[in-house]
């Protein structure tokens, strides 16, 4: 049976752990029976620049990176890159949102200034259905590790999916170091149980 | 089993499964990730070469050898191992030979976007193209059996999309192993084969010549070529990642899906014209297809709609499409509209989420500016202070291809020029020896000395130059990932080996005046510079330091004294991530400082405080 298709696009600042969450994602994907493709972009955008994967299940799924307009989920893992991709998301898509500044040079140096929450909300919601505020790595560094935040947008985005946990906790449990699985479970659990 | 893997990590399993045991390349984006996990098959030995042509030189004696091989670079890699790809093509090969080109349409990390289907053109050379992670793994082995049956290398072209996705690909449960790598092997003595003097070349040419239409003749029937029937009004013929653009906005048309990309069939094309109403070229960059079917005498849409230029996307393909009338805005797969993308990229230039050209459809806008988020050095790399000295010192910069390119950007901006690997060197004498009197200097990485910093070096010595060359030496290839180089004292495959000191080599080479210096000492760094720049004979400063991101090195952050800082500026001079300007003061993000106190040493006014004597142990 036909399913319906979803594209998933995941923005933050390189260091942010942006990768490591969309393996998690393209590998649920796959253990969940879609055709299943992830791009990447490495490089030069790792030194602390804007960085982006992209994810997309589907019943055949050609191209690697999503269209334009046509996003279904926009993962920001940092606000300022959130609202960067809005015009990626097709209209009424679901956005999650880190609430965590990274400021960029040009704001450090005080040339330009960080946009207001509320005004990234409002740009937002131009064409997200729904926008979805996360402490998420406020969350993560009281379980002992900013890193986890993007397991914990992992399991808000799971439980927003109606799925059942169990395929993400058997893919984290494959895909992170031995020594880091218990704290990535617990992440997932507690994103998991964010969503009313 | 179904197992992801990426382009990169495809093609180093399809050289494994194709018996492949040998491989040699340079890192260099997109490609680099090839030879990593090449080396982690069992029975297999890779190696980094110190440059691109010396890498595919070692590959072709292992093809002479009687191995099948496989060299991996970066587009831009393949102009510096042309010389050796032309004359391997007259030589031929023995086992199968592979030349791996990571193409990077878009720029994502690239100072050209070069389309090397070229190459197959101009060195006469097989070239073979995949467009998903299951196609690279089982192209490989196509690729090895045209290299052994024409004899002949063969160009094997992936795409930063290609390299960096992840997709399927059928996976053993287990790996069968190969067997190791023979311990004595009698090298079979052929040099009418393998010299190719005049009298062999000549003959070799039309072998070649030969070869190239016996290889069109079979990519008539080859499986790399195939025809996907479909809606007969538009027959679209792609290759690679453009295939999977177009198969998104085309879903229905006919296909002539082309996985060998030169020697190009003619009857294939004549059939596929044969069946629909218009032939459509869909290639990322260069009209390749489009000239070669025009020249069949078949019309066809192609870069009169198409962009030459950038990586194309779904939506580049489709807005394309729809302003050269192949396809209806409200039509094709997708009601949505076709709108430009108004996100700035990675490095890129200042941009406001303004919609353009949207069409009616869309919803309000709101016009916010989003600040750009360029990438930028590391907090507490090494760098950092050679370029700020640099800059206090008014140098002109003559700078070359590594992390330290960062340099050009602001706050810093203190790098001048940045030409391909090694100009640096070659530029500064070349400025020199014109008469210019400002204070010039090379700058230039420690790989990237090795790989054609070396020479330009001699040139100076040897010409009656007075350069300074500055080596940034963190002894790892660190903007591609922290690959070893000559300078590491460890291979590839793990074991110890000579490291060579550049001071050494610097010496050899016939340099009176080299110093080695630690760059975190600024003051000493400063005099150093100064005594260098001024001096009238060919010198090499060595700033050594190891990278930062490499070796995880962290000390506690400093903290600001807000009682003393009145937010001067001097420390943001330096352009680091953690210092931000609070107004009237500065203040340090302790959790992206790694504590190198560049800060600490640049403010004047003593309000930024180290706190390294505080740590336990010290460092």
């Amino acid at each position: 049976m036909a399913r319906e298709k979803r594209d998933f696009l995941l923005a933050g600042v390189g260091g942010q752990g942006t990768i490591l969450a969309s393996d998690i994602l393209v590998e649920v994907g796959l253990a969940s029976g879609y055709d299943v493709k992830k791009s990447e972009v490495h490089g030069m955008a790792q030194r602390g620049g804007s960085v982006e994967s992209q994810v997309r299940w589907g019943d055949k799924v050609y191209s690697p990176t999503i269209e334009s307009g046509t996003a279904d989920f926009l993962i920001g893992f940092e606000m300022l890159e959130a609202a960067r991709w809005v015009d990626f998301v097709k209209p009424g898509a679901d956005v999650i949102v880190n609430r965590y500044r990274i400021a960029p040079p040009s704001v450090n140096s005080g040339e330009a200034r960080y946009p207001e929450e509320v005004d990234i909300t409002r740009l937002l919601e131009t064409r997200a259905g729904r926008v979805m505020w996360v402490d998420a790595t406020k969350e993560a560094s009281a379980l002992g590790n900013a890193a986890l935040a993007g397991v914990i947008l992992l399991g808000l985005l799971a439980a927003e999916l109606e799925m059942e946990a169990q395929v993400w906790l058997t893919v984290i449990e494959r895909l992170v170091p031995p020594r880091f699985v218990q704290l990535n479970l617990d992440a997932f659990r507690l994103g998991f149980g964010m969503v009313r | 089993m179904k197992k992801l893997l990426s382009g990169n990590e495809a093609i180093a399993y399809g050289a494994y499964e194709a018996g492949c045991r040998f491989a040699v390349g340079y890192p260099g984006t997109p490609s680099t990730e090839i030879l990593q996990n090449f080396v982690k098959y069992p029975g297999v030995y890779g190696e980094w070469a110190p440059n691109e042509k010396v890498a595919l030189d070692v590959a072709v004696g292992m093809s002479f050898a009687i191995e099948r091989a496989f060299v991996t670079m970066k587009h831009v890699g393949l102009n510096v191992a042309s010389d050796s790809l032309f004359s391997a093509v007259h030589t031929g090969v023995r086992g199968g030979l592979m030349v791996v080109t990571a193409d990077d349409p878009g720029h994502h990390s690239s100072q050209n976007e070069q389309d090397n289907r070229q190459y197959g053109k101009f060195a006469k050379l097989p070239v073979i193209e995949p467009a998903d992670s299951a196609e690279a793994a089982a192209y490989v082995a196509a690729a090895m059996d045209v290299s052994e049956r024409w004899s002949t290398p063969v160009l094997f072209r992936s795409t930063t999309r290609l390299s960096h996705s992840r997709s399927p690909v059928e996976y053993p449960e287990t790996l069968e192993v190969r067997g190791a790598p023979h311990e004595r092997v009698k090298y079979v003595r052929e040099p009418s084969k393998q010299i190719p003097l005049p009298v062999n070349a000549r003959r070799m040419h039309r072998e070649i010549e030969q070869r190239l239409l016996d290889i069109a003749a079979w990519a008539e029937t080859s499986p790399l070529n195939r025809i996907e029937p479909g809606d007969t009004r538009l027959g679209i013929v792609a290759s690679g990642m453009a295939y999977q653009y177009a198969r998104e906005v085309f879903p229905d048309a006919t296909f002539l899906k082309i996985g060998l990309a030169y020697p190009l069939p003619r009857q294939l094309f004549h059939a596929l014209a044969g069946m629909v109403d218009r032939v459509v070229v869909i290639e990322e960059l260069d009209p390749f297809y489009e000239e070669h079917i025009r020249l069949l005498g078949i019309d066809v849409v192609g870069k009169d709609v198409f962009p030459l230029c950038g990586e194309f996307s779904v939506e580049v393909v489709r807005r394309s499409a729809v302003e050269g009338g192949l396809l209806d805005s409200a039509g094709g797969n997708g009601s949505h509209a076709v709108r430009s993308s108004v996100r700035s990229s990675a490095a890129g230039a200042a941009t406001s989420t303004a919609v353009a050209e949207s069409p009616a459809s869309e919803t309000a806008t709101v016009d916010i500016p989003l600040p750009p988020r360029p990438p930028m050095l590391c907090p507490g790399c090494s760098h950092r202070g050679v370029f700020y000295v640099l800059q206090r010192l008014r140098a002109v910069v003559f700078g070359d291809i590594g992390c330290y390119t960062l340099g050009a950007l602001p706050p810093l901006n203190a790098t001048h020029t940045c030409g391909p690997m090694g100009a640096s060197v070659g530029m500064a004498h070349g400025v020199d020896k014109v008469g210019v009197k400002d204070r010039t200097v090379a700058v230039i990485g420690d790989s990237t000395f090795f790989h054609s910093g070396m020479a330009p070096l001699v040139n100076i010595v040897t010409n009656g130059g007075v350069s300074t060359t500055i080596v940034v030496d963190n002894s790892v290839t660190a903007m591609t990932g922290h690959q070893t180089n000559p300078g590491t004292g460890r291979t590839l495959m793990g074991q110890e080996s000579p490291a060579i000191h550049i001071e050494n080599v610097a010496k050899a080479l016939g340099c009176q005046k080299v110093d080695v210096i630690d760059p975190y000492d600024l003051k000493n760094t400063r005099k150093v510079l100064t005594d260098h720049l001024d001096s009238e004979t060919p010198s090499v400063v060595i700033v050594r330091a190891p990278c930062i991101l490499h070796t995880r090195e962290r000390h506690p952050a400093p903290v600001v004294d807000t009682d003393i800082c009145d937010a001067c500026g001097q420390c943001l001079h330096i352009g680091c991530a953690p210092i931000m300007n609070r107004g009237d003061h500065v203040e340090i993000d302790a959790l992206l400082c790694v504590g190198c106190d560049y800060c600490v040493e640049v403010c004047t006014k003593g309000a930024i405080v180290s706190r390294r004597a505080t740590e336990e142990g010290g460092a």
